[in-house]
């Protein structure tokens, strides 16, 4: 903490806070108090579009994830609005079952509209 | 300051700096990155230079003050980067003194219009933060206090927002249109400021015994320079009376009552401490400001003129 000679010692460094010490008020989001929980981030960039995942941050709860989220993910004016989930709140499908999940529509033209002539005389199409 | 050398920061308009970014393909990052449109220092240097901008010699030292503070709380909170105790707080403490230099950058810009070299020309940004001794800055000596444990930074952040931002907020008023508009683009990250020093004044003291006992501690640390914050002087008074400034001590009212409710819910009391002397506005600092001045100036002294 003290390089060149600056004479600022800290009584003692903030990473050294017992993180395992019992609280004095418990925190409602996190079971698991001894490290953050981690969350994904979604972004919403201008008004009329979608939230987009942008990535994910470590916070205590999710007021500060969202802060850090916005710290993080909006620094270069990305957002307008910014969703944080927990990440085991998340529930995604399975990347090795790929085949099976993902690749039966291949193939499938008639699922496309372009598959289709159109019909003579049928307008508006 | 200004990684560029001076004739690379004569732009105009604000479209330099998105490059291959704005108006590249947007589908090559998730999320879209655009500069935005507000006002940048070198809009000011712009003003300056064309004559736009030209402070009476009050106003030129009143933005000194502001300039320095923000000055030497960013190079303090700079000390954080890579040591805050989470990788998303060392990027939140990195934004706010970022925000902080930013501030610095157009308060020095526009304070060097009204404070000439020999030859005429306005002192730069850089020329007054590289190359002023110690007892030329004129921030108020809560800014340099050290960092301490992330407690103590917390502490002087929670005091420093709140009173920033009841300045920045009076001064959008300002009859000077410069000190207006720099106060206008300041405000609004300030205000981030307080909602993060509030969010971790309320955490620290309602987590752990340790947390908690080092937030006491840390406020106690910081308590005795809150008195300099608010005090008037002739300079003030004079440029307050003009609509040009804000009186420091009118801030003091709104400043108590809303420090007041952020400890009332965190549990805390303000500290009852004595006040420090102060006289950081007339050049008289703490033990602290000459370490970071070395260390903040070395560079630039070391090799006048260059620019990386």
């Amino acid at each position: 903490m003290s390089p060149h000679g600056n004479p600022e010692t800290p009584a003692s460094s903030a990473t050294e806070i017992n993180r395992e010490a019992p609280k004095a008020s418990p925190a409602p989001e996190h079971h698991d108090r001894s490290t953050w929980g981690l969350w994904e981030v979604f972004v919403r960039s201008s008004r009329g579009l979608s939230h987009v995942h942008a990535g994910s941050l470590h916070a205590p709860d999710a007021a500060m994830a969202l802060r850090n989220a916005r710290d993080l993910y909006t620094r270069r004016n990305e957002g307008v609005s910014i969703w944080v989930v927990p990440a085991d709140a998340i529930a995604a499908s399975d990347p090795d079952s790929k085949g099976s999940f993902f690749e039966s529509p291949q193939g499938k033209d008639y699922r496309h509209a372009t598959y289709y002539t159109k019909s003579e005389g049928v307008k508006h199409l | 300051m200004s990684p560029q050398a001076p004739e690379a920061t004569e732009t105009t308009g604000h479209g330099d700096i998105s490059t291959g970014v704005a108006g590249g393909d947007s589908n090559a990052s998730a999320t879209r990155i655009t500069p935005g449109n507000a006002l940048r220092p070198e809009d000011i240097a712009l003003e300056v230079k064309t004559g736009l901008a030209k402070p009476s010699e009050d106003v030129a030292e009143y933005a000194l003050r502001l300039g320095d503070d923000a000055l030497i709380l960013a190079q303090r909170l700079g000390h954080w980067i890579s040591r805050a105790p989470e990788l998303e707080e060392d990027i939140a403490l990195g934004n706010i003194a970022l925000d902080q230099l930013g501030h610095a950058r157009s308060f020095l810009t526009y304070a060097g219009a009204g404070m000439p070299n020999e030859d005429g020309t306005a002192k730069s940004e850089d020329d007054l933060a590289y190359f002023r001794r110690e007892h030329e800055f004129r921030s108020v000596q809560l800014f340099e206090q050290p960092n301490g444990d992330f407690a103590a930074t917390i502490a002087r952040q929670f005091v420093v927002s709140y009173y920033q931002y009841e300045l920045y907020r009076r001064l959008t008023e300002s009859t000077d249109a410069t000190l207006a508009a720099i106060a206008a683009k300041a405000v609004k990250e300030v205000d981030y400021h307080r909602d993060h020093s509030t969010q971790w004044v309320l955490r620290l003291a309602g987590g752990t015994e340790e947390s908690r006992t080092r937030m006491i501690h840390g406020l106690r640390t910081m308590w005795p320079y809150v008195n300099e914050l608010f005090q008037d002087d002739e300079l003030t008074e004079k440029l307050a009376q003009a609509g040009a400034a804000v009186a420091p001590s009118s801030l003091r009212e709104d400043f108590d009552r809303l420090i007041a409710d952020v400890l009332k819910e965190a549990e805390l009391e303000v500290p009852d401490v004595p006040a420090a002397p102060g006289g950081g506005r007339y050049g008289r600092h703490s033990e602290y400001l000459g370490y970071i001045l070395a260390e903040m100036q070395v560079l630039a002294r070391e090799h006048p003129g260059a620019s990386w």
